[in-house]
């Protein structure tokens, strides 16, 4: 201890900055794995992915630099604004259902009551069960002759006969709907709450004396004050369904009739069924531009003070 | 007398509404976890019938699992596989977000918030866009189609929130503990892990969940990345045999894959749960 003393109080000023250097050098030690892999597995990658949208791109084979054709083609791609369109309906539709259920939920949850946590804990537990295994959990509860749904009203008395759900376009698409809004209608809630939370009880308490009704309360005091939480739930849940995938695939196989199939799908099929690489590298493009328009979108509304 | 009788009427008509909407939503939240896992547990006759009643009506059975057990290379080389995956993803993660973390929290080097900037900013570019570039660099590297590659990518799309979790973490940390260790004449990897790493455990913990959580129950990049069938991980199995490549679809087989791959997510989230809800609020507050 009183060795180190000594060498502190006795070390010139150069020494210490040829440490300090040092020091500099160990910091960037510390980052390399981390740098390597960003690099690696996604910067070079991502510059790829534009350079392949250039090209004539065959899974094997001379890829053949061919311009811009690739983005004049897809402009005709009829299958792939159809896939397009889908998905802005389907997020649309998906975002408005879950915030529906969330919201109460959340309003539900922040209530002080003996088994509040029990519940909160049983709406959030699908959220942690994957994509994929909620999906083939779900298509089992679609399925027309083994499942739940069906049978179930049948026996009900509600139908006639047993219909099939994944047969037509309306039924697909909002089973799938429910199920998604079963799955992260807890995600959504948890952040919410934490909006509900950061509200201070005073300025609540001080309106109800007020006299102002608790549906006043909730559109001047706890809507406006929680701007930037809903934001921020609503941009995860944008830019989430944009990319949806999973659901479509293992429940509805993009049916019926090609109607399911999303952007994402769209781009797997060109790129892994039809090997079109380089098409599919700039449908990524494309896909990839509207998400980082929302990014930055989601950038500025955060960044706008609370309450404005 | 009567006025407050009639206020604890009162409340005991809120507790029930209360309550009452808390039974129905926690049911219909429940159900369809609680509805697979009973399934599985049916003989497979009866698993080929529309789950009414939900629970076995002919006694417990283990036939489903013994079904699934069946499928391919068998069910152990596909949920080895996962549990491999996600382990190593686990491993790797917390390896590279603490040494990236502490370098980011406590050292001055040029571009550092530039470089921060940039691994927190690729959060924004959805990796489902660049999986084909991904794919012929694995090939590249001689490590499309190995676990070691689906890792690779696993940990570098978990970085970001890893490694925003980590430095934080550090940044909570008074510097005057470490420095006061450097002055007894530790070392510098010493002080990260005998002093620090026990102070930044919660953010490690934390770290660990979603990384497994992740790489677990991740479907799409396993799908296109893993191409040979002894090296799908269970969700890609699960799907494949859900779309008829092992013959007609065994739903009780089904749904005890479903079960096989819920339970580890269920039992680390109720276990863990206040890591995980820590993690998922870091990002909302700030």
């Amino acid at each position: 201890m009183i060795n180190s003393q000594k060498i502190h109080d006795g070390a010139p000023i150069r020494r210490k900055s040829v440490r300090n250097r040092r020091k500099q050098f160990a910091g960037l030690l510390f980052i390399a794995p981390a740098l390597i892999l960003v690099a690696t597995f996604f910067v070079i990658p991502l510059g790829m992915a534009f350079w392949m949208s250039l090209h004539n791109w065959p899974l094997l084979g001379r890829p053949r630099f061919i311009g811009i054709d690739n983005y004049v083609r897809l402009t005709q791609d009829a299958q792939f604004w159809s896939s397009m369109r889908f998905t802005v309906y389907y997020t649309v539709v998906v975002t408005i259902a879950i915030f529906a259920v969330a919201f109460p939920l959340a309003l539900f949850a922040d209530k002080a009551h003996r088994f509040t946590k029990f519940y909160r804990t049983a709406f959030f537990l699908p959220v942690v069960v994957g994509f994929g295994s909620a999906s083939l959990l779900w298509a089992w509860l679609l399925d027309v002759d083994s499942g739940l749904f069906s049978p179930a009203a049948e026996y009900l008395g509600l139908m006639a006969k047993r219909i099939n759900l994944l047969a037509d376009f309306d039924t697909t698409f909002w089973s799938i709907i429910i199920m998604v809004v079963w799955k992260t209608a807890g995600f959504n809630m948890i952040i919410l709450l934490t909006g509900l939370q950061g509200i201070s009880t005073e300025v609540q308490e001080a309106a109800r004396i007020d006299g102002a009704s608790s549906w006043q309360r909730f559109r001047r005091i706890t809507l406006p004050l929680m701007r930037r939480t809903i934001a921020l739930a609503l941009i995860l849940s944008v830019s989430g369904s944009m990319l949806a995938f999973d659901q479509f695939y293992i429940i509805a196989d993009g049916g019926p009739q090609n109607r399911t199939v999303t952007a994402v799908y769209w781009i797997f099929s060109q790129s892994f069924g039809s090997f079109r690489l380089g098409y599919g590298a700039a449908l990524s493009m494309v896909l990839l531009v509207i998400l980082v328009f929302i990014s930055v979108v989601q950038l500025r509304l955060l960044r706008t003070p609370e309450g404005m | 007398m009567s006025a407050r009788r009639s206020a604890s009427a009162r409340h005991l008509y809120a507790s029930l509404r209360y309550n009452g909407f808390g039974i129905v939503a926690a049911f219909l939240f429940l159900a369809p976890l609680a509805w697979s896992v009973l399934v599985s547990f049916k003989p497979s006759v009866e698993a080929r019938q529309p789950p009414l009643p939900p629970w076995p009506v002919d006694g417990f059975s283990v036939q489903s699992y013994e079904n699934l057990a069946k499928y391919g290379s068998g069910i152990w080389t596909y949920a080895g596989n996962s549990l491999t995956v996600a382990l190593a993803t686990v491993v790797a993660s917390v390896t590279v977000s603490l040494l990236a973390g502490y370098g980011f929290s406590r050292f001055h080097f040029p571009f550092k918030n530039m470089l921060f900037v940039l691994i927190i900013s690729t959060v924004m570019i959805p990796f489902q866009s660049i999986l084909t570039p991904l794919f012929l660099i694995l090939t590249k590297l001689g490590l499309q189609n190995t676990l070691t590659g689906i890792v690779l990518v696993y940990v570098t799309l978990q970085l970001p929130f890893s490694i925003f979790m980590m430095r934080n973490a550090f940044d909570a940390v008074p510097k005057e503990i470490e420095d006061a260790a450097r002055v007894d004449g530790a070392s510098i990897f010493a002080v990260l892990y005998r002093i620090m790493l026990p102070l930044v455990l919660p953010g490690v913990v934390t770290v660990a969940i979603f990384a497994f959580l992740a790489s677990w129950n991740e479907f799409l990049a396993a799908l296109i990345l893993l191409t040979d069938q002894n090296k799908y991980t269970l969700p890609v199995l699960m799907a494949a045999v859900r779309s008829g490549q092992f013959g007609t679809i065994d739903w009780g087989a089904v749904q005890s894959g479903v079960t096989l791959m819920m339970a580890p997510c269920l039992v680390l989230f109720l276990g863990l749960q206040h890591y995980y809800i820590r993690g998922l609020t870091a990002g909302a507050v700030k």
